[in-house]
């Protein structure tokens, strides 16, 4: 192995108590995409969960009639980076499928231009995520996921699915865009659970 | 895995070529030679283990050794190292040569058009270079595009090609600032401005476009709309994030 | 930073193909799986500011593959693509 003498790259390590193992900290927030950005009009956009009794949707009006609130929480990308105390605006998805009966062990996200991630109902449940549409006080921009966003922030930032369109509830675990492309299928940043077999 | 072995390179000379861009001659024992347009990677390691690596492409001609031209991202994690501190007898890792399409030979005598954006000039260049050392006959029209004057990399060596009357033209234009007196295009490239200086589609030249997406995308849809054929235009797009 | 800026072309990619298949693919004919477009590699869409590759065909946008790599390992869907021609070139 050749060492370039005075390379260090650009990362700052954290404290442990709030960056999970093998993330560095940033100050950015870095745009990843898989690719090209959505632009669904907001008239034409809607939420909508499937797999319970009815099928429920919501127009981008009606979701900002529900009741919605404004988080504080870290975030972790599997690909290293994290950043603390981002503040978001959203809807909890409990919030969501208090409309919905249902018996599901299981949720698929689903988005324009195909993004998938699957992810328990109890990773989804009790406070643990939102369909978020603000970012740091401002309406959220198309590069980071907007008009509206998955939030799961205690799992790896691959779950927050970009430009989410729905959820499915499933009684299976059907594993999502990069789940089945390496990636691990719940992904806890603090279990470090990046990869297939971790 | 199998695929390309990485190599032992040290840093045998740098050339400081404009605020944010540096040179970079490499020392390479086992390089086996390149083409005109091609990149390599360079691996980075720190003493904690920590790697990065990125793509550059080879500004030298196949004919004089290994050059790197970098330019410095704000945010970059490579290139900060190889503009600001890497240093003489410094070593580095490289992988290469990489790249099978954008390409060029001197022993092609269609003319051939050159669009470079920023840093976009560098595999151009090696196929200036190229083409001056191997004595070329193509005739060559460079357009490119910087944001100022003391952006332009290359500055008096293309000055120099330009002057020796052998078919080698260039054409700057400086998008966001230009000097006092400045007689020559001053706006992002567009199809007039192509249609000035581009051969017509019907002479039929090679093209090779060399920058960010949205250069690429806008220098190729640019010919195309003078009628060039879309297969007859090669294309590079360089990444202007840390990824 | 635009993000279309964040869209590359194979060219981008070709040290990781090299690293993968042994070969510079960066001139290999595709053909979509999904529309039938035919380019070489460095034509196609590459997204590489993400958790893994994703090279999508530059006509329809469709996913010909996807390229990730961790912990020593490479996981590799080529299933978007419906053919590859490997092989020297002229």
């Amino acid at each position: 192995m050749i060492v370039s003498r005075g390379f260090r790259g650009r990362r700052r390590k954290g404290p442990p108590d709030r960056v999970p193992p093998g993330q560095y900290l940033t100050d950015d927030f870095p745009v990843l995409s898989a690719g090209p950005t959505p632009h669904t009009p907001l008239e034409d956009w809607t939420f909508s969960i499937h797999g319970g009794a009815e099928p429920l949707r919501w127009s981008w009006e009606e979701l900002h009639a529900l009741p919605s609130e404004t988080v504080t929480v870290d975030i972790h990308c599997v690909t290293r980076w994290s950043k603390l105390d981002t503040v978001w605006e959203g809807v909890s998805v409990d919030t969501l499928l208090e409309a919905v009966e249902h018996d599901a062990s299981f949720v698929v996200a689903f988005c324009d231009g195909g993004y998938t991630t699957n992810l328990p109902l109890e990773d989804v449940t009790d406070g643990k995520a939102w369909v978020a549409f603000g970012y740091g006080g401002e309406p959220l921009e198309p590069e980071h996921g907007g008009p509206a966003r998955l939030l799961v922030p205690h799992l790896y930032f691959w779950k927050s699915a970009k430009w989410v369109r729905g959820l499915s509830l499933r009684d299976d675990d059907e594993p999502g865009f990069w789940e089945t492309n390496g990636y691990h299928l719940r992904g806890d940043p603090w279990l470090e659970q990046r990869y297939w077999g971790d | 895995m199998p695929g390309a072995p990485w190599l032992a390179a040290e840093v045998a000379g740098t050339v400081e070529e404009t605020p944010r861009v540096r040179t970079l001659t490499l020392g390479a024992p086992g390089w086996p030679g390149h083409h005109a347009g091609q990149h390599l990677d360079v691996r980075l390691t720190a003493e904690d283990g920590y790697q990065a690596q990125r793509s550059y492409s080879i500004a030298s001609a196949p004919e004089d050794g290994v050059q790197l031209t970098v330019e410095r991202l704000d945010d970059g994690e490579v290139s900060p190292y190889l503009v600001d501190e890497a240093r003489e007898g410094d070593r580095i890792e490289i992988r290469g040569p990489i790249g099978r399409y954008f390409v060029w030979e001197a022993s092609d005598p269609t003319p051939l058009l050159l669009v470079a954006g920023g840093s976009g000039v560098v595999p151009l260049m090696s196929m200036t270079r190229h083409r001056a050392a191997a004595g070329g006959r193509a005739p060559v029209k460079l357009v490119y595009s910087s944001r100022r004057l003391e952006d332009v990399i290359y500055r008096s060596e293309l000055e120099e090609l330009a002057a020796r009357g052998d078919g080698f033209e260039v054409v700057h234009t400086l998008t966001r600032e230009q000097p006092e007196g400045w007689t020559g295009y001053s706006r992002r490239i567009d199809p007039e401005l192509l249609g000035e200086v581009a051969w017509p589609a019907a002479e039929r030249p090679r093209v090779y476009v060399c920058g960010s997406t949205r250069f690429v995308d806008a220098a190729a849809d640019g010919l195309i709309t003078l009628g060039y054929e879309p297969q007859s235009i090669r294309t590079e797009r360089f990444g202007a994030t840390g990824s | 930073m635009e993000t279309r800026d964040l869209r590359l072309d194979g060219n981008a990619i070709g040290g990781l193909l090299l690293e993968v298949f042994g070969l510079d693919l960066t001139a290999a004919p595709s053909v979509c799986g999904s529309c039938g477009s035919r380019q070489e590699v460095a034509r196609l869409d590459v997204y590489v500011n993400a958790p893994g590759v994703v090279v999508r065909c530059c006509r329809c946008q469709a996913v010909m593959m996807r390229i990730v790599q961790g912990r020593g390992r490479t996981w590799l869907d080529l299933s978007g693509t419906g053919c590859l021609e490997l092989g020297e070139l002229g």
